[in-house]
């Protein structure tokens, strides 16, 4: 029996759940109307998020499989090819009527789509880069779309899909190579990083005015991002960070994104059976944070650390400094940037405000609190004309003050 | 000294303060001086007449733009307090140039909070905005309409984020406060109070499928939804109604 609409709808969404990104930012500014032209969408540099989930994200793209149909067998996926979950697939045109039909009632920023391989890669990569075209040039569609990318289809098909999306992803699924071989043994890690080198060369290429002044043709203006499964093969949160580093410099990624893996439903018996390690994510996303706002190395924040995992207990910029003491106190009225970057409750926006506030006064304690800085975090690790922190800084129960009190591990 | 009273609408616009405001500083009134008041529902019928202005004697001096920046947006709060602030900074800003940049002054600390939440307010209604379709038979354009509470006065500021995004279609935003509506070929914001109107939209059955299927039960973080999709909102929000069942759902799985 030919399953309803609805029907596949629910299979093809479930089965783009464990693609962490929904992120619709980054890209260029444009409203609906092209001219005279009416049209649909629009794009802020900043993405919206629609709605929330139970489990804690945000939905700001219609995030969806092309068909969950899949060629492939890799272990972690719910839609490789040995497993028993239902199938379904989507049309052309029926993707582009539901993003259209979401849109207008404002549910969604636009399309995520990604795809199981089906036939060939090239096959696949074509039939969703019609979608993007099909909203774009028929359609009259100026919201966001994100491809993710089939790594091994062909150059000409990339570049066409630059075109149209937003932004393009590969995933590099795992930290490591020797984890890719064990868990997808017909995806090949050099294959995915040469797609990646070749996209970022098509962006560099696409901001660059010919010396003729004629603008190069446009390609996925809201860069690439990826995503690597964490806790499912034996890699150490150093050997994902330092992954990150390189995906960063070598590919200038906007984003990597972390997904704790997640058990599957008919998983394979390859795999851990255990609830996600959800925490273990956050901490990576902290450490992420860190490299991107905070001016750290990735390589600083797991240096200390002897089995190269992130401290559970505490926020990796703590546990950085709790390990670098001889840096603190920190001068709250004289330190540059960088460093008060470093102190432990100062943010990115807390600092700017304090630099601000210091041209003007000499700051005190209060004026921290003024400022909403939280005077339990960072009084051990600063000075101003009102506070010194004689003894704290060198208790060696510091962390003890922050650490969350330890819990009796239950039974069952 | 003589005190003066003023007594504004709850939703005066921005220039209606400006006028009393222009008129006290060409007068020399300091903040202390002035009480601001929105007289409430009931006090309107017996006792409310429209403040006269005070006769505008001398310019009050110039402001500069970040100024008036931070005004327009404070005056679109909904606390009555934002009148008597945006004087006192008003006031305090001819005299004290650093004042918008001494970020720990009381005064300030209270006008950025106060902006924050209207950006706040602005952000979530571009994101929790839901239209239903309602496109009377024959017609060639396709009509929506929705319903939602803002916080504060924010539908000019959000007006022209949803005229620039969804100009094939007509529209209208309906809300306590006035409603925006869009026909095609102007954006047009008022202050009328509007009341709910019901329609029914197929698409929504679709949407929930979605937000059903796409919610992982493997990870329930609920805190961390409640926390960027605050409760208040929940019930203008079609797919929330199926989160108590959703939760349930993922506690009788076991992993």
């Amino acid at each position: 029996m030919k399953r309803t609409f609805s029907e596949r709808l629910a299979i093809l969404s479930d089965a783009a759940k464990y693609d962490a990104s929904c992120a619709s930012s980054g890209s260029d500014r444009r409203g609906a109307a092209k001219g005279k032209e009416k049209g649909l969408g629009s794009t802020e540099r900043s993405g919206i998020c629609h709605t929330w989930t139970p489990d804690g994200r945000c939905v700001s793209l219609l995030k969806i499989l092309m068909t969950n149909f899949c060629i492939y067998d890799c272990a972690y996926c719910i839609n490789r090819v040995s497993s028993g979950v239902e199938r379904a697939r989507f049309s052309v045109e029926e993707i582009v009527w539901l993003t259209l039909e979401f849109y207008r009632r404002n549910y969604i920023e636009g399309l995520f789509l990604s795809s199981g391989i089906i036939r060939s890669s090239d096959y696949t990569m074509e039939e969703m880069v019609r979608i993007a075209k099909v909203l774009r040039l028929d359609k009259g569609f100026r919201g966001y779309i994100h491809l993710k990318a089939i790594p091994d289809a062909s150059p000409e098909l990339l570049a066409e899909a630059g075109l149209y999306a937003d932004r393009l992803s590969i995933n590099v699924e795992m930290p490591t190579e020797r984890g890719l071989n064990q868990y997808a043994p017909e995806k090949d890690a050099a294959g995915i990083r040469s797609a990646m080198g070749h996209m970022r060369q098509r962006m560099d290429a696409a901001k660059e005015k010919a010396p003729s002044g004629k603008r190069p043709a446009r390609f996925a203006p809201g860069g690439q991002s990826t995503q690597m499964i964490v806790g499912a093969d034996a890699a150490t949160d150093q050997d994902i960070l330092s992954s990150s580093s390189a995906l960063y410099s070598d590919y200038r990624l906007r984003r990597v994104y972390y997904s704790a893996f997640s058990p599957i439903p008919h998983a394979s018996e390859a795999l851990p059976a255990q609830r996600p390690p959800l925490l273990r994510e956050h901490r990576l996303y902290q450490a992420d944070w860190l490299f991107r706002f905070y001016g750290f190395q990735f390589q600083e924040i797991t240096e200390s650390r002897p089995d190269g995992m992130l401290d559970l207990d505490v926020d990796p910029k703590l546990s950085w400094a709790l390990d670098n003491r001889h840096v603190f106190p920190v001068e709250v009225n004289r330190a540059p940037r960088e460093l008060l970057l470093r102190v432990p409750g100062l943010g990115p926006r807390s600092v700017t405000a304090l630099l601000s506030a210091r041209r003007h006064k000499l700051i005190r304690l209060d004026d921290l609190e003024r400022l909403r800085v939280s005077l339990r975090k960072v009084r051990p690790f600063i000075t101003t004309p009102d506070w010194k922190p004689v003894k704290l800084l060198d208790r060696l129960d510091l962390k003890a003050l922050f650490a969350p009190p330890p819990k009796q591990l239950s039974l069952l | 000294m003589k005190e003066y009273r003023v007594s504004l609408p709850a939703d005066a616009s921005f220039a209606l303060w400006r006028d009393h405001a222009r008129a006290f500083l060409g007068a020399g009134v300091p903040p202390s001086l002035v009480i601001w008041e929105c007289p409430s529902g009931q006090d309107d019928l017996f006792s409310m007449s429209e403040t006269p202005l005070l006769p505008v004697r001398a310019s009050g001096g110039r402001v500069t733009r970040d100024c008036l920046h931070l005004l327009e947006t404070v005056l679109c709060h909904e606390s009555v307090e934002r009148f008597d602030l945006a004087y006192r900074i008003l006031w305090r800003s001819r005299t004290e140039r650093a004042l918008l940049r001494t970020v720990t002054d009381p005064d300030m600390i209270l006008a950025r909070r106060m902006c924050h939440q209207i950006r706040h307010d602005v952000h979530k209604m571009k994101a929790f905005v839901r239209f239903r379709e309602r496109t009377p038979e024959g017609s060639n354009t396709r009509h929506f309409v929705a319903w939602f509470e803002p916080e504060h006065h924010v539908l000019e500021r959000v007006a022209s984020f949803f005229a620039r995004r969804f100009t094939d279609m007509n529209w209208i935003i309906l809300t306590p406060r006035g409603s925006i509506g869009w026909d095609g070929e102007t954006c047009v914001v008022t202050r009328e109070i509007c009341s709910r109107e019901i329609v029914e939209d197929e698409t929504e059955a679709l949407w929930k499928t979605y937000y059903r299927s796409i919610f992982n039960p493997a990870r329930v973080k609920v805190k961390a939804m409640r926390s960027e999709m605050s409760p208040k909102y929940w019930k203008n929000l079609p797919e929330t109604e199926l989160i108590p069942e959703m939760l349930a759902e993922a506690a009788r799985k076991v992993w």
